[in-house]
Order: C-alpha cells, then sequence, then structure tokens
C-alpha cells in the first residue's frame, strides 16, 4: 500500500522540480539559431513507466537518433500521478506521449496542446473473458461483471458495449488484472501489449481465454501519439519534427534490432525497479510492431488519419466527455508529411 | 567364434552368461534402491514442505488474527474517528511484525462529510510509529488491489507481495479484511481493514532450509511470481509461467499452473532456469495467502550415495569376472590339453603319415576313449593301406601285360591294303577299332592267286584273353586252309572241323568269308553265323547281301556250309562289319542299328573302298559321342573293279 503513497510524494517533487528548471532553459533555446554543436535542449516523458511500449523512444536516445537530429533530450520517468496533459500544460515536459482519446479530451477542454505524430495506429485494446465463463459472442456479455478502466479508456469499452446493446455490471479496474485473475469480475480490460500477457504469465493459457479485440469489432481507437504544445510548435516546428523523425527511427530501429531494444527497455525498467521480466517486455515489443505499423493501413507511419480522428471524437462527444469536437487541422499537425517535402 | 578353440568358446559362454545373471541382478538392485530412494526423498520433502508451510502460516495468522478483530469489533457497532485511529495504532504497536495498519471506508461511510476516510499507521525508517491520513482524488484507494479484491470476493485475501518502493525496498504483501455493518437485516459492506508485512523473515524461512547438500527451496504468489529464490533475478520480477516462455518449456508451466492451483506432489525438472540439471522438485500450497513452496534437490545429489555404491558393485563384479576368465580358461587349458595333442597327431595322420605315435592313453573319459578308437583306426588303416598297395602293383602288371597281349594280337591282322595300281582292278580297305578290353574281332584278306582275293572277317564269342587266342587260332587256321580253287563254304568247314577238334573252352566264332574272282566279279561267299554284308551296287541300289544259313564256327564239328555267288560290276561295293558297328550305343543306350548303318551306306558319295570305311567308322564314333565302347568294331569294304572304269567287267 505503502508503494502508491510514496510514488505519489516522488511524482509531485519531480513536476515541481522540472517546472522550475525545464521551461526556462526550453525558452532559451527556443527560437535561437543552432550552432552545428550547440543541441537543442528538450524534454520527453511517456504516459506511463518505462516499459516496450516507449521502446522507440529510448532505443532513438540511447542510439543517438535525437542527437542526430540537433536534439539533447532529457528522457523523463512517467508513471501514476505523472499524466502528459499535465505535464506538458505545467512546463514539465516538452514533448508527451498519450493515448487519442485523452489527446482529443484535454484539447476539448481547452489545453493548448497538438498531435504532431500519431504513432500507434491500431487499438490494442482486448476485452478478455475465460472460456469457462460461457461467454463466447459480445451478446454473451449480458448482465455480467467486467472490469473497466477509469475515464477515456472506458470510452472504447463502452462504445463497443453500446454496439452490441449490451447491459454490464462495471467494476473499477485499476492497474493490476488481479480482481479478474481471481474471478472478481467475468470480463477484463487488457491491452494485447500488457494486461493480456500478464494474465498468460499468471499461468492462464490463451485457449482457455475468449478474447475480443475491439479493433477487429470496427471500434479502433488508436493509442499512443506524440504531443506538445501548440506554443512548442508555433516557436520552433522544424525542432518538433525532428523530435518526430528520430523518434520514430528509434521505432524503427528497435523493430529491426528487437534484442538490442530489449536491452535498452530493461535498462530503464531496471533503474526504476519495475517488477517485470525480459519476456513480458518482449511480448511487449513484439506486439507493438503490430499496433504501429498494422498490416491493413497505408497512411504512413506517424501520420493520424482524419477518420479515425472523427471516430474517436464522436464516440467521446456522445460519451459525455467532450463538449464539442475540436477541427482536425488545429489538432493535428503532420510532420511526416512536411517532411516528405 | 566357430574357429575359436574350445577354452576360448567356454570363456565367451560362461562370461557372456555370468555377465547377463549379473548385470540382471545388478538393475534389479539399482531400480529398486532408485524406487526407495525416491520415496524417501518424497516423505522427506514432504514432510519439510508441510513443516515449513506450517511455520509460516503460523506467522501469517499472527498478522490476520488482529485485522479480524479489528473488523468483527468494527461490525458490532459505530465507531469513532479517534477510537479507530486508536486502535490501528494499537495493532501496529503491539504487533513487531506488521509494518503497517489501514482503515478504509466506504465513501462517507465513517464520516457523512468526507468521500475518503483511510487512516494509516506505519513505522518509520528508525521504528517509531507515524499516523497519517489519506485518501484523495489523486490517491483513489477504492480501485486499488487491496481495497478492491476483498470487497468484490466478500472475504479476506492477501495480496500479491509488492515493492516497497519508499521504505527500502522491501518486500511486502498486505492482508485485507472487509467489514460489514447490519442495516435493515441487510448486511453493507463498509470498508476494508488491511495490515502490510515485510516478508525479509520469509526470505530467511525459506532460504534457511536445508534440503540435502545442494537442494534449495522456493516460494511462489497466487499468480506464480517468486517470491523468494536463490537466484534473485527471478524475485517478483518473474512468474513461473514467464520462466517457462523464457526456456520454451511448457512441463514447467504445467507444474506452475498445479503449483498455483492448490496442488501438491514429488515432480521432476528437466534441466531449465530453476534447476540446470534433471532434478526432483516437491510443492505443497499455502492455503492462507494461496502460495506455493517448493523445494528443489538435484537428481544428482539424491542418487549420488547409491551411484557411488553402483559403481563399487559394478567394480567388484567386473573384478570377478575377470578372476572367472582366467579360471576357466586354466580348467579349460587342463581338459582341452590332451585333446589339442590329439589334434596334432590326427593332423599328421590325416596327411598320410601313419607312423605318427599318438599320445599314451591314461585317463578312461571321452578322451582316452577317444584316442584308443584314434589308435585301432590308425593300424587298420595302415594295414588296408599295405593291402592296397599290393592289389593295386599286382593290377598294374596285369594290365600291361593285356596291353601287349593285344598289341600281339593286333599284329596278326594284315596292315598294308594293297593298292589298287597294284592289280588296277580292285581296293580293299580294312578297320578294326578295339574295346578297351581285349576282344576277338577280326578281319583277313589274301590274293590267293593272280584272279582271286580271299576276305573274311570275324567275331570271336566272348572277350579276354580267350578270345584273343581263339581268334589267332581262328585266323591261322583260316590262312593255312585258304587256297587257290576253293570254295568258301569249304574253307569255312575245314575250319570248322580244326576248331572243333578238342575245343574244350566251348568257344566259337562268326564268320563271313568270300572269294572274288577278279576278271569276271564273281563273288563266291559262305557264312557262319555272321551279319549279312551290305552290297553297294554302282548304278542298281544298295542292299543287304542275301547269305547262306550257317551255324557259328566251333560249335559243331559236323556243321555244314552253303556257297552262294553273286556277280558284282566294276564300281560295286561290299561292306562286310561286326556286330560292333550295329551294337554301338550312344550315351543314351541306344543301339545304332542296322537301319542307321543301312542310311549311312547309302547316304555315303565316296567311291574309294578307304573313304567309306573311315566314313562308317566316324558316323558310329559320332554316334556314340564319348559313350564307352564295349566290344570292337570292324569294318571292311571291297571294291571290284577301278571305281573309275567301265560299267562292264574287262
Amino acid at each position: 500500500m505503502l508503494l502508491w503513497l510514496r510514488a505519489m510524494h516522488r511524482a509531485v517533487f519531480i513536476t515541481l522540480l522540472l517546472s522550475t528548471v525545464a521551461l526556462p532553459l526550453m525558452s532559451l533555446t527556443g527560437g535561437a539559431e543552432l550552432h552545428a554543436k550547440d543541441l537543442e535542449k528538450i524534454s520527453f516523458i511517456p504516459q506511463w513507466e518505462p516499459q516496450a511500449q516507449f521502446a522507440g523512444y529510448y532505443v532513438a536516445y540511447e542510439k543517438g537518433l535525437y542527437k542526430a537530429q540537433g536534439l539533447e533530450v532529457t528522457m523523463l520517468r512517467g508513471g501514476p500521478g505523472k499524466p502528459s496533459a499535465g505535464m506538458l500544460a505545467g512546463g514539465g515536459a516538452d514533448f508527451a506521449t498519450m493515448f487519442l482519446s485523452t489527446g482529443i479530451q484535454e484539447r476539448a477542454r481547452g489545453a493548448p496542446l497538438i498531435n504532431i505524430a500519431q504513432v500507434m495506429r491500431r487499438s490494442g485494446f482486448l476485452l478478455i473473458t475465460r472460456k469457462s465463463s460461457g461467454i463466447d459472442t459480445p451478446r454473451d456479455m449480458e448482465g455480467k461483471k467486467i472490469g473497466l478502466w477509469g475515464a477515456e479508456l472506458r470510452l472504447q469499452p463502452t462504445a463497443f458495449l453500446k454496439k452490441y446493446d449490451v447491459h454490464v455490471k462495471i467494476v473499477p479496474q485499476c492497474y493490476t488484472i488481479n480482481l479478474f485473475l481471481r474471478g472478481g469480475v467475468d470480463i477484463a480490460s487488457a491491452m494485447l501489449y500488457n494486461e493480456y500477457h500478464t494474465v498468460l504469465n499468471a499461468g492462464v493459457n490463451p485457449e482457455d481465454l475468449v478474447v475480443f479485440s475491439l479493433a477487429d469489432y470496427g471500434i479502433n481507437f488508436p493509442e499512443d501519439g506524440l504531443y506538445c504544445l501548440e506554443k512548442t510548435y508555433k516557436q520552433n516546428p522544424a525542432t518538433c519534427c525532428r523530435f518526430v523523425l528520430a523518434s520514430l527511427q528509434g521505432w524503427k530501429y528497435a523493430f529491426e534490432h528487437p534484442e538490442e531494444a530489449l536491452d535498452i527497455v530493461m535498462k530503464y525498467v531496471n533503474e526504476a525497479n519495475i517488477a517485470t521480466n525480459r519476456q513480458h517486455q518482449k511480448w511487449m515489443l513484439d506486439h507493438m510492431r503490430e499496433l504501429i505499423y498494422p498490416s491493413d493501413t497505408i497512411t504512413p507511419a506517424g501520420e493520424l488519419s482524419e477518420s479515425d480522428y472523427t471516430a474517436v471524437a464522436r464516440e467521446l462527444k456522445a460519451g459525455g466527455l467532450i463538449d464539442g469536437i475540436p477541427s482536425f487541422s488545429d489538432f493535428f499537425v503532420n510532420c511526416v508529411r512536411a517532411d516528405e517535402k | 567364434m566357430k574357429n575359436r578353440g574350445l577354452a576360448f568358446k567356454l570363456v565367451a559362454l560362461i562370461l557372456s552368461g555370468t555377465a547377463a545373471v549379473f548385470l540382471t541382478a545388478f538393475s534389479y538392485y539399482y531400480r529398486c534402491s532408485e524406487k526407495s530412494v525416491m520415496a524417501n526423498v518424497e516423505k522427506n520433502t514432504r514432510n519439510l514442505a508441510h513443516s515449513t508451510v506450517h511455520e509460516i502460516e503460523t506467522v501469517l495468522m499472527g498478522v490476520e488474527k488482529p485485522a479480524r478483530n479489528f473488523a468483527t469489533l468494527l461490525s458490532m457497532g459505530r465507531q469513532e474517528t479517534d477510537d479507530v485511529a486508536r486502535y490501528t495504532e494499537c495493532i501496529s504497536s503491539s504487533n513487531p511484525e506488521i509494518f503497517g495498519t489501514a482503515i478504509s471506508f466506504e465513501p462517507y461511510a465513517m464520516d457523512r462529510q468526507s468521500y475518503y476516510f483511510l487512516d494509516y499507521c506505519y513505522r518509520e525508517a528508525d521504528g517509531r510509529l507515524a499516523r497519517t491520513r489519506l485518501g484523495s482524488d489523486s490517491y483513489d484507494y477504492f480501485t486499488l488491489d487491496w481495497y478492491q479484491i476483498p470487497k468484490v470476493l466478500d472475504r479476506a485475501t492477501w495480496s500479491e507481495p509488492y515493492f516497497d518502493e519508499g521504505g527500502g525496498n522491501i518486500m511486502m504483501a498486505t492482508f485485507s479484511v472487509p467489514f460489514y455493518r447490519e442495516m435493515d437485516g441487510t448486511r453493507e459492506f463498509q470498508g476494508i481493514i488491511c495490515v502490510d508485512i515485510s516478508l525479509l523473515w520469509l526470505k530467511n524461512i525459506v532460504s534457511a532450509l536445508k534440503v540435502y547438500q545442494t537442494g534449495h527451496a522456493f516460494l511462489i504468489s497466487r499468480n506464480g511470481t517468486f517470491i523468494t529464490h536463490p537466484y534473485s533475478s527471478l524475485i517478483m520480477g518473474h512468474t513461473v509461467f514467464s520462466v517457462a516462455e523464457g526456456s520454451g518449456d511448457d512441463s514447467l508451466r504445467r507444474i506452475g499452473q498445479d503449483m498455483i492451483r492448490g496442488g501438491e506432489g514429488l515432480v521432476a525438472l528437466e534441466g531449465n532456469p530453476l534447476s540446470r540439471a534433471r532434478a526432483w522438485m516437491y510443492y505443497a500450497p499455502m492455503s492462507s495467502t494461496g502460495w506455493s513452496l517448493a523445494i528443489v534437490i538435484p537428481e544428482d545429489e539424491l542418487y549420488s550415495d547409491i551411484r557411488r555404491l553402483g559403481r563399487q558393485v559394478i567394480l567388484i563384479g567386473l573384478g570377478g569376472l575377470l578372476l572367472m576368465s582366467v579360471l576357466i580358461v586354466v580348467i579349460a587349458n587342463r581338459i582341452t590339453k590332451p585333446l589339442r595333442s590329439l589334434a596334432c597327431s590326427t593332423v599328421d595322420i590325416a596327411r598320410g603319415n601313419l607312423d605318427t605315435e599318438l599320445p599314451g592313453i591314461r585317463t578312461g573319459d571321452e578322451i582316452g576313449r577317444l584316442t584308443a578308437s584314434f589308435a585301432s583306426m590308425r593300424v587298420a588303416l595302415k594295414e588296408y593301406i599295405t593291402n592296397l598297395t599290393e592289389t593295386t602293383a599286382a593290377k598294374e602288371k596285369y594290365e600291361s601285360e593285356l596291353k601287349i597281349a593285344r598289341s600281339i594280337q593286333m599284329s596278326f591282322l594284315p596292315k598294308r591294303f594293297p593298292p589298287i595300281a597294284e592289280k588296277g582292278n580292285f581296293e580293299i580297305f580294312a578297320r578294326l577299332e578295339p574295346a578297351r578290353e581285349i576282344g576277338g574281332d577280326l578281319y583277313d584278306f589274301s590274293l590267293l592267286d593272280d584272279d582271286h582275293i580271299f576276305f573274311a572277317v570275324g567275331d570271336v564269342s566272348d572277350k579276354g584273353i580267350p578270345a584273343a587266342l581263339f581268334m589267332a587260332v581262328v585266323k591261322t587256321l583260316m590262312k593255312g586252309i585258304a587256297e587257290a580253287g576253293m570254295e568258301p563254304s569249304e574253307i569255312l568247314k575245314k575250319t570248322n572241323v580244326e576248331l572243333c577238334r578238342d575245343n574244350d573252352s566251348m568257344m566259337f566264332v562268326t564268320v563271313f568269308c568270300g572269294v572274288l574272282d577278279l576278271k569276271t566279279g564273281s563273288l563266291r561267299y559262305s557264312n557262319a553265323g555272321h551279319d549279312p554284308p551290305i552290297i553297294i551296287r554302282r548304278d542298281r541300289g544298295t542292299e543287304w547281301l542275301a547269305v547262306p544259313d550257317g551255324l557259328v564256327l566251333g560249335a559243331m564239328e559236323e556243321s555244314d556250309y552253303e556257297t552262294k555267288e553273286i556277280e558284282l560290276r566294276p564300281g560295286d561295293k561290299i561292306l562286310v562289319y561286326t556286330d560292333g558297328v550295329t551294337e554301338a550305343m550312344s550315351p543314351g543306350k541306344e543301339l545304332y542299328s542296322e537301319v542307321r548303318l543301312m542310311e549311312a551306306v547309302k547316304s555315303s558319295s565316296s567311291d574309294s573302298a578307304e573313304k567309306l570305311t573311315l566314313e562308317i567308322m566316324d558316323a558310329v564314333v559320332e554316334f556314340a559321342s564319348g559313350a564307352p565302347q564295349s566290344d570292337d568294331i570292324t569294318v571292311l569294304a571291297l571294291t571290284f573293279g577301278s571305281p573309275k572304269g567301265p560299267l562292264v567287267a574287262q
């Protein structure tokens, strides 16, 4: 229990520290002409604790891809209590990753942030259930207990449940999947690259599970994208796009050299003393590939498709989480396309 | 093996038999020992596992009890905020193993003004107790495992172990008890009481377990996560299943599934990250927490004693076999020594050296009797060979005499055939092919005067020396009797009378003889029991010559013979032969017969008597094609007049 307590305290401390130190630094370098040797100092925070979900960024940093783009990146450690949007807004970080749904929500609420790359283009959101619970189709979920994450993470499964017109008993699901493992809920939310593998590695066989991949049911909320404040982009669009470029190069390198990428991820994991293992991170990296470079998508990596954007925004609005849909052109800056020109 | 000595065979057979018996007994013993070792191991590890589980659970129960009591107390009635706080402090202070105690309420359940209520009493780094009030929008405890799981499951639960980041990275676990309030007959969930304990002591207990020399124990949580393990890198970061996944070991995954299901038992672990070499693992469940304790013992160590003993037994066995083989060789040598010397001697005997001395007979056993038999065989063989040598010498002498007799006999026959040129109006040619045995064929011819030629062919009954002598007599008599102007029948009659006189041996001879008038071509002839000759006319066909009846010579003194006459024209031929021709046998036991002879003669186109004779001889030899010749073969041919001359006699 104390874990959560202490983590909380530290997050607050780091936030404070960064807002006092990083911001002035950035504004100093922001608009100035750069010498060849002078690197632009920027900071980046992933939306969660170190894991292979962010392998591309760690790899870009460790392999000097950011430096090659003239960027000196401070890699911040994400985690509970350090929401990306808050970190951006408070000036704790220049760049952050965020779920698309979170990004839209923040934008609709008036946060001046923009999406500069949609890295994951397919949703890894799964609803999983044990075969023994007798749920084979979405309609079988009627009246069952379902574990759902909070806030915007609840929208995607809610849209799914609404599509099939089923009514369920919602039990809030938080950081672990233990409630599902103990039989406290019939259905649990799980990310393909994370909780699903945790369940398998708690001794549950894949053949004993029924998995509903929401993207397969037409409910595709693409997840991690790269965000920064509108202000940051306006001051120096080239920096932002160089950051995007280097990050995508990092992902490419990570998929081409998975063992090396894992070594890097494990270094961050061990520094953060996260209870995980290489097998889990390997699984995560393997499955990130399907979500970052889905076989059924033709848009180039990093590009946000307007139809995905509209679908997610509509669900957010229908769910009452946003009042109006922000304009797509305000929300997304296409660094990839700009780069192509 | 087949060609090896007896000693070798004995050693091979006895040793392989003994070795087979020894190996069977040894492997049976070894199996049984292994089984009993395993039975012992299972018993020991089970006891050890159970006592350790009991020890751990005693501590956990000690922690569970105050929390459960508190929950009971809270369910009995509403408590004031201060009382609650004091109680949490009391639990922490009176239970040193408890790191912290918390009481948390459902929204507004404790304080109608407050959504969150969480009072936490914990131990500072220096050991002093401190208290804090938690619960806020940023610490929304309602969805945390320690609160939500016991609430949803409606029972007290132990959390998965976790690392307490702030408190010096100590591994902790939390026990949570839900408490309720009776409201209008329904039980309503109020909140959760929980106690945190450090799991350091757990590590000490488990790693202190002495499991043989190199064995170890480990503990896994309900999710299969390692709580303790000698490899500290596994702790918390890995589950049994991630290890199984990493090493692709499905059996380990199944074992892990049984462990977290609360199963118990002894299993074999093939080389995997948990036990580099093959090992045995006993696991037993910890029912209060759902954890599982496992004891791992490398197989090498389990079996080291019986393996050492096994090696010694094998060595002793091998030594015994070696000793035995030496003994067998010695014994076998003693038994086979006389046999071997007998074998050496008999090799000499077999080579024909019958004077070789056999070893002395010392015993009455099989070998003694065998030697005696060999000795008498040697004597018998020697006698037999002596006899054989004598007989052979006698036979050789006889055969050589016979050969001489034969050549003498042949020298009686006329060798020189008068050529046509001499008289110009006849040609005669004869050939006698003697059989291997001495036989009794004869032929003869001579000019009685300028115009008459006498010729005869005979065949003495019987074979051998008597026949040869009789033939000589017949030939000499006929030669002496025949003179110009005599009828052939007269020659035969006179010869017969001479032969019958004092013919005690009762031998006889068939004879055909004739006298040809070289001027007129008149052939007068007579026959004494001989096969009829063939007359070959130059322009009137070939036929058997009609011969007068007449008894063989030497049978009856009173026999009378008749002379017949035919007219020959120049170029006509007469062919006289003995039954050696017609009775020549083919390898298929078929006779040459008169029919074949006639055909051979008819198909011959030879003008000359010599050529005709040789053709007939060749035909017979060809027919016999190597079959042994049993009788003399004689052919005589006489041509009247010059074959190319005019058809009319001069």
